[in-house]
């Protein structure tokens, strides 16, 4: 009998070596590059930054986590929180007609399409999306010439006069910065909605019909509920993503800054590593609350 | 109520919804050909194809280019390795920590991206490693990982366990049963995992942006001209060649699990 053999042999009679050679490689890598390095990170927080020299001081402190209430800091985390939850909810309306058709009505070659035609946005690079915002809210760009061109700029003239959504021009704006990061989101939300719809037995659709339910009522009793667990997937995604972006609202957006970009910042240009850090917790904070919830409601079997 | 067929409004909202998905894309084709080349001027004041020549001589645009293949290539025969052994050992066994396997395998993409980006960064200079090229691929490896994994350990579950006894009991051994066995059944699903982990490392630039030091991967160059425009025309023509050379992976990949329960794109 060959080595190889001899060591198949052996790991036959010890199925739990075979297991562990098989994890010892993503479980080293895993968890010394990436557990190591979110941990090393972590760790950080709880330091806190000498303000005169501008070096960390190495002893332990929450006034790092302290320096998150205050107002300007404050203002960040809710200004995120906020756009986290537009974006999610826009998303959820934006998809749900787009999944119940391509669950319920597609067949065959059209349902290929549907599919493909979630699949290639969802894919396709997301700065080129971003790009592709850039130049169809710019002042010259394609939407303010279509306002032109049907007299309807006096519409957006004066939507964009409203004090927080509006702005200068569209690009400027936290409008614009909602609809990039409700289009860089949107198939996210769509796949596990589609998932969860697939999933709803057409008989009980019919059985709702039966019983003397409208086209609404159905809507409404039966396949909405069905469709929660999937609406709640989607929302962890757009609902995090949103959360830990910096990109979108560097590029298309105001001034006023989410928590991605304040991260950012304090790592980069300001080399507050420790509130950088703590910064970082917010999300994490936030999505385990948000995942805990999430698993109650059945989420994670429409994943 | 009728169920065979949907109501216009569905119909309407269903469509409007895919539009709004597809028009920004193909408005960039559009942009590649314009003469305008100092504002993002709608509608275009003409068509030229002068830009793609203008790019094909553009030096630092092939460099990101190549930086970009090379990383993606690398990232993704890393986690093809490690999503493979990962997903056996999830899908063949059950054991003490599994969930919280699936969990770690996952994290990398759960959390935000800056999050994974600023702790890798924090640990290259904790651990005094400078950057390079491998820094890069460190980053993407980890949270390619994940594609790979979701693609096979879906594979796995549904191929039996009993080809697998079968072949022990015909004598092959574990090296043999693999090569023979278990690879050929997993292969097209390892193979659109692939492609996918190979998609989302050459489109990665959260990441990327704290891991790369000088470095420029094409992701970067791109959000360099996002921020800073300079070159708007070559932008166009960058932009218009990924969305093309991006939607082939992800068309094969489509392919290669068409009339199978896996949704290729779950991982992302």
């Amino acid at each position: 009998m060959g080595p190889v053999a001899q060591v198949s042999d052996a790991l036959w009679r010890r199925p739990r070596v075979l297991l562990l050679l098989l994890l010892l490689p993503p479980l080293l890598w895993l968890g010394i590059v990436y557990l190591g390095s979110l941990f090393a990170l972590l760790a950080q927080s709880f330091f806190s930054i000498d303000e005169f020299s501008g070096l960390i001081n190495y002893e332990f402190t929450l006034r790092t986590y302290g320096e998150l209430f205050r107002a300007a800091n404050l203002d960040i985390i809710l200004r995120t929180l906020a756009m986290a939850t537009s974006v999610t909810i826009a998303a959820a309306i934006v998809a749900f007609p787009i999944a119940y058709y391509a669950a319920r009505y597609a067949r065959g070659r059209w349902k290929a399409l549907f599919y493909l035609g979630i699949m290639l946005p969802l894919w396709s690079s997301y700065l080129v999306k971003v790009y592709a915002w850039k130049l169809i809210l710019a002042r010259e760009g394609i939407l303010n010439w279509l306002f032109e061109t049907l007299h309807l700029d006096w519409l957006l003239a004066a939507y964009l006069s409203i004090p927080v959504l509006g702005g200068n021009s569209l690009s400027v704006s936290w409008t614009g910065t909602f609809l990039v990061f409700l289009y860089v989101w949107l198939p996210f939300m769509i796949l596990p909605i589609q998932a969860a719809l697939e999933r709803i037995p057409p008989s009980l659709l019919e059985a709702a019909g039966d019983l003397g339910a409208d086209r609404g009522q159905t809507l409404r009793y039966v396949i909405l509920p069905l469709a929660l667990p999937g609406i709640v997937a989607g929302s962890i995604f757009t609902f995090s993503l949103t959360l830990g972006d910096y990109i979108v609202p560097q590029i298309i957006g105001t001034s006023a800054r989410m928590i991605g970009q304040a991260v950012y910042q304090f790592q980069g240009t300001a080399g507050n590593i420790p509130l950088a850090a703590a910064f970082a917790v917010v999300p994490i904070v936030i999505m385990g609350i948000y995942l805990t919830v999430a698993r109650r409601m059945g989420a994670f079997n429409a994943l | 109520m009728r169920s065979d067929r949907a109501s216009l409004g569905l119909k309407i909202a269903a469509v409007a919804g895919l539009l709004f998905l597809h028009l920004p894309i193909l408005l960039i084709f559009v942009y590649a050909f314009t003469t305008e080349d100092t504002s993002y001027q709608w509608p275009p004041p003409g068509l030229t194809l002068q830009w793609f020549g203008v790019t094909w001589n553009r030096p630092d645009v092939w460099e990101a280019l190549s930086l970009s293949l090379r990383v993606a290539a690398i990232s993704t025969a890393i986690a093809l390795v490690l999503g493979t052994l990962c997903a056996a050992a999830v899908a063949r066994s059950r054991f003490f920590g599994r969930e919280t396997i699936s969990l770690l395998v996952i994290l990398p993409i759960a959390l935000p991206g800056v999050i994974t980006g600023i702790s890798l960064r924090s640990a290259f200079n904790l651990a005094e490693i400078p950057f390079s090229f491998w820094t890069i691929v460190a980053g993407h490896a980890t949270f390619c990982v994940v594609v790979v994994y979701n693609n096979a350990v879906a594979r796995f579950r549904r191929t039996s366990g009993s080809l697998i006894e079968a072949s022990m009991d015909l004598g092959a051994n574990y090296f043999q049963t693999f090569r023979l066995v278990i690879l050929p059944n997993i292969a097209t699903a390892l193979l659109a995992g692939g492609m996918l982990a190979f998609a989302l490392s050459f489109d990665e630039v959260i990441v990327t942006t704290f891991t790369s030091g000088q470095q420029q991967t094409l992701p970067i160059w791109m959000l360099e001209e996002l921020v800073r425009p300079r070159q708007r025309p070559v932008t166009n023509v960058v932009a218009m060649v990924v969305v093309l050379v991006t939607a082939v992976p992800i068309l094969i990949a489509y392919y290669l699990t068409r009339g199978t329960d896996t949704v290729a794109g779950q991982g992302k």
